[in-house]
């Protein structure tokens, strides 16, 4: 099938292309950028003008659900979502249900995503059993089932030798460790600890769960020399350490969830459960350093950290209610508000969503769109600001603290594999 | 309309009051012109009890459509109501609807052998069956709803009345 | 963001924080408690407002000192009480705050008085009675988690007012767990709203919130630095459970610095009062002479409670 994308403003962070340029689709591929090729002729003809072509987005954190959540979400419902967030690649925690510690699990899930030839998913494997911080996972067979890191989504490894080892392990291969920096004992609250939880009565978060979890897993990377990602930044602290120990020398990268450059404590206002969020939004400073953060590329690359959740579980008291907000249609509008206020370039904003991300992940294929790449496109209107609302989410989870507020950035249409799988009005 | 003086309606009040005053004789004024009205019915009749005052805001019955009243004082009666004599003093009879409330909550203080109502002026218009033993003058013409008829009571203590148009 | 507590008149429909509660309306809640307090010394110690409402006491967390007091203030008020305890087996059963609310709602409640371990539960269902069509509802934050006790708090102030007068000449010392204290945050937000020049607290780092200034208060870790001159003393009791988690050694350790002695007592104004939201824990946060001592207001405080939680109940009844 051959596709023409044409008067379309193409940005492609990775090659640093900010121009008006038609874009060439033969199948997967991308054959051509600028002027027709010779012998081309269109099936379909896309017009693009006044929208932005850039490659589909590349998101980090998004929980599909699958296995064992599925009255929360499904795969069918949260690729629906991805489509329409213009995401074309996603990694998923391993925290299902069982956890993806198992070869065949890997496997299951891809052939699953596979089939529904949507958003190519790229799994986190378990770093270790269960999650439970005991014995290292087979990495490799993971690995070969299609992981492309080693996390423990947020649960901890108490024991320092296994994290160490399990670190060495994945050294061993060059595998990546993806760890959200959070100390088991300090993070028992539910929000961060300051003015607004003293005031409001909830138990606390202190930034010290953050940073001492980061002191620990950036010394064990120093020593034990494996490629650490460090995943959901939330604090200023975080961030200076993280900083410090790249201008040393470290090989570190980190990410910040779309939520966290927007919402901070203030937020939660009379106990709004949509704003419990793990980890918890922070002060006002935190925010404005993580946004500073990742204009500057201290912070590499910005996710939807998407976690749907059932209604039910959110209308309850907030300490009560389930941590995390669902995110993947709003990846792009979230990062767009951003980078407009941060005046950045578009080109710099896409980056850390397309291109950035992708470097994280090692994956070649995704987050750029030169001659020869899969055709994983996204068609957006960069200029009509669109209200989020229940009824326009296509995931299963309506649980987002951004329910009502309007924001910029509308998909037109998604391709994956050179074949268009949404079309937004 | 010519308003009463209210020093001589008092004058008279205290006339007709004075050959019913017994030993047993109490006097409970409604806040606030009832109670100004039996401070000086008190003195002037060498009244034994000490003198009580009802603040009747708890139990009007118009709470469910108005709400809480919004400054209700308390209510200070000392002395035994069971038994008692009570001449419950109010300003202006109207609707009957305050003397209403006056006699369920003088109730809740015991059980009087005898309740009287004592008036300064009625002005017509009652909406229940109510009537004052003790009136020293009674209007020709009923006032309009509109009209608010009100004791007033001066620096110096002396009472007038004031015909208020809404 | 609205204040979930008033109507768009300005009324008062909800009791659920003090916290953001305008002045005057707490200045009224107070004048109007003062002609409830004579209700008790009647032989019929009932008034006819609430007759023919039901008043639903909807306790998740037990207490049967504060469901009595609310329950004597409804009925005085003539209100039909339904006492119900949720067990933590029938949340357990997996029914939902939510959905009981609404099963109590079919039932025909006029009023929830509420007490729950998670604090913003009030605010929760109130938002649910908005949302469901119900404000004509009403909801009284009888305790939540740890962030409000307004009723306490409520006549906590009655009793200064009731002792003290005038609020902007007094220095007042809040004195014990403040961590943990749902009745000292709704303490230190009414003292700051009605102008109490100096609201001190007194206690451990460990038992004190983080960012505790920013309440308004000024802190102090000496007890007999922090008592200095105050008119005001009021104890806040100290649960065993706080041994527990590493935030006290013992008990006795925390008497022997915290715990408000005659001798500790003698650095306030001679005249000081001595409030406490009871039980008290003699021995542990407040020596028996202090407690049975004349500085101590601690009886009056119950029965200024139950005419507060009428004046309270009045009010949103009326609304």
């Amino acid at each position: 099938m051959k596709l023409h994308i044409a008067n379309g403003r193409l940005v492609d962070p990775a090659h640093k292309v900010d121009a008006q340029r038609d874009v060439f689709i033969e199948d997967d591929k991308i054959v051509a950028l600028g002027q027709t090729p010779a012998g081309f002729t269109a099936d379909r003809t896309i017009d693009a003008a006044g929208l932005v072509v850039c490659p589909g987005l590349v998101d980090l954190s998004a929980r599909l659900r699958e296995p064992g959540f599925e009255y929360r979400a499904t795969l069918e419902s949260e690729m629906q979502a991805a489509m329409a967030g213009g995401i074309t690649s996603l990694a998923c925690p391993p925290d299902t249900d069982p956890v993806l510690d198992e070869p065949g699990l890997v496997e299951m899930l891809c052939y699953r995503a596979r089939n529904l030839n949507c958003a190519h998913v790229y799994p986190v494997g378990a770093l270790t059993f269960g999650l439970k911080g005991e014995r290292i996972t087979e990495m490799a067979e993971l690995v070969e089932a299609g992981c492309v890191a080693f996390g423990q989504a947020n649960e901890a490894v108490l024991n320092t030798q296994v994290l160490m080892r399990a670190m060495q392990y994945a050294a061993t291969f060059g595998f990546r460790v993806w760890m959200q920096p959070m100390d088991p004992y300090l993070s028992r609250g539910n929000a961060h600890d300051g003015e607004v939880a003293a005031r409001l009565g909830l138990t606390g978060i202190p930034v010290e769960a953050e940073t001492i979890a980061l002191h620990r897993q950036l010394t064990l990377a120093r020593s034990t020399g494996v490629k650490l990602h460090i995943t959901r930044l939330s604090s200023a602290a975080g961030l200076e350490l993280i900083r410090r120990a790249r201008a040393e020398g470290l090989d570190v990268t980190c990410d910040v969830a779309a939520h966290h450059l927007h919402l901070c404590d203030v937020d939660i206002g009379f106990f709004n459960p949509l704003h419990h969020v793990v980890p918890p939004l922070r002060s006002q400073r935190d925010r404005e350093a993580l946004r500073e953060g990742l204009a500057r590329g201290d912070i590499d690359a910005v996710c939807s950290d998407h976690t749907p959740v059932d209604d039910d579980e959110k209308q309850a008291p907030f300490a009560e209610a389930a941590a995390g907000a669902t995110g993947l249609e709003l990846l792009l509008p979230l990062a767009l508000k951003w980078g407009g206020e941060m005046k950045l370039p578009l080109l710099d904003t896409l980056a850390r969503v397309t291109s950035d991300a992708a470097r994280i992940m090692g994956i070649t294929k995704a987050g750029h769109l030169g001659v020869g790449a899969r055709a994983d496109v996204c068609v957006f209107d960069p200029e009509t600001y669109r209200r989020v609302s229940r009824d326009t989410l296509k995931s299963q989870g309506k649980n987002t603290p951004f329910l009502g507020i309007e924001l910029p950035g509308v998909v037109r249409h998604t391709l994956v594999e050179g074949r268009v799988m949404y079309e937004g009005r | 309309m010519q308003i009463p003086d209210a020093e001589t309606l008092l004058t008279e009040l205290v006339a007709q009051i004075r050959p019913h005053v017994s030993a047993a004789t109490a006097i409970v004024g409604i806040h606030t012109g009832g109670v100004w009205l039996a401070e000086r019915l008190h003195a002037a009749l060498g009244i034994a009890p000490p003198l009580g005052s009802m603040d009747v805001s708890f139990y009007r019955d118009d709470y469910g459509s108005k709400g809480l009243h919004p400054s209700p004082r308390k209510s200070d009666i000392r002395f035994d109501v069971d038994g008692a004599h009570v001449i419950v003093v109010d300003d202006v009879l109207y609707t009957g609807r305050t003397t209403r409330a006056a006699l369920n909550e003088l109730f809740d203080y015991g059980r009087p052998a005898r309740v009287d109502l004592a008036v300064l002026v009625d002005r017509g218009g009652r909406e229940l069956p109510v009537a004052a033993r003790y009136c020293a003058h009674t209007l020709a013409a009923p006032l309009s709803a509109h009209d608010r008829l009100q004791l007033q009571k001066a620096e110096d203590g002396a009472l007038s009345l004031r015909l208020i148009h809404a | 963001m609205l204040n979930p507590q008033l109507n768009k008149n300005g009324e008062l429909i909800h009791l659920l924080t003090l916290e953001g509660l305008p002045k005057d309306i707490l200045l009224r809640i107070l004048d109007i408690a003062a002609p409830f307090t004579e209700v008790a010394e009647r032989e019929v110690k009932k008034l006819p407002l609430l007759r023919g409402k039901s008043v639903f006491n909807l306790f998740f967390e037990n207490s049967t000192r504060t469901r009595t007091t609310f329950e004597i203030a409804a009925k005085r008020l003539s209100a039909d009480v339904i006492n119900l305890n949720v067990s933590t087996s029938s949340t357990a059963k997996g029914e939902t705050l939510l959905d009981t609310v609404d099963n109590l709602v079919a039932m025909q409640a006029d009023m929830f008085v509420v007490r729950h371990a998670s604090s913003g539960a009030p605010y929760l269902i109130a938002q649910h009675l908005r949302n469901t069509g119900r404000e004509d509802i009403h909801v009284v934050n009888a305790g939540d988690g740890r962030h409000a006790h307004p009723t306490q708090g409520l006549l906590d102030m009655y009793t200064i007012r009731h002792f003290k007068k005038d609020f902007t000449k007094l220095r007042v010392a809040v004195v014990g767990d403040v961590l943990h204290s749902r009745v000292a945050r709704s303490e230190i937000a009414a003292l700051t709203t009605l102008g109490v020049p100096e609201v001190r607290v007194i206690a451990p780092k460990t038992l004190l919130p983080t960012d505790v200034e920013r309440m308004g208060v000024r802190v102090f870790h000496d007890m007999r630095e922090g008592l200095r001159d105050v008119d005001v003393v009021m104890m806040l009791r100290l649960q065993n459970e706080r041994m527990q988690g590493a935030l006290l050694p013992s008990s006795q350790e925390y008497f022997k610095v915290w715990g408000l002695t005659p001798e500790k007592l003698a650095l306030a104004k001679p005249d000081a009062i001595v409030m406490h939201p009871g039980p008290m824990n003699r021995g542990v946060e407040i020596d028996s002479a202090v407690a049975d001592g004349s500085n101590a207001v601690i009886l009056p405080q119950v029965t200024f409670g139950i005419a507060v939680r009428m004046a309270v109940m009045s009010m949103l009844a009326g609304a």
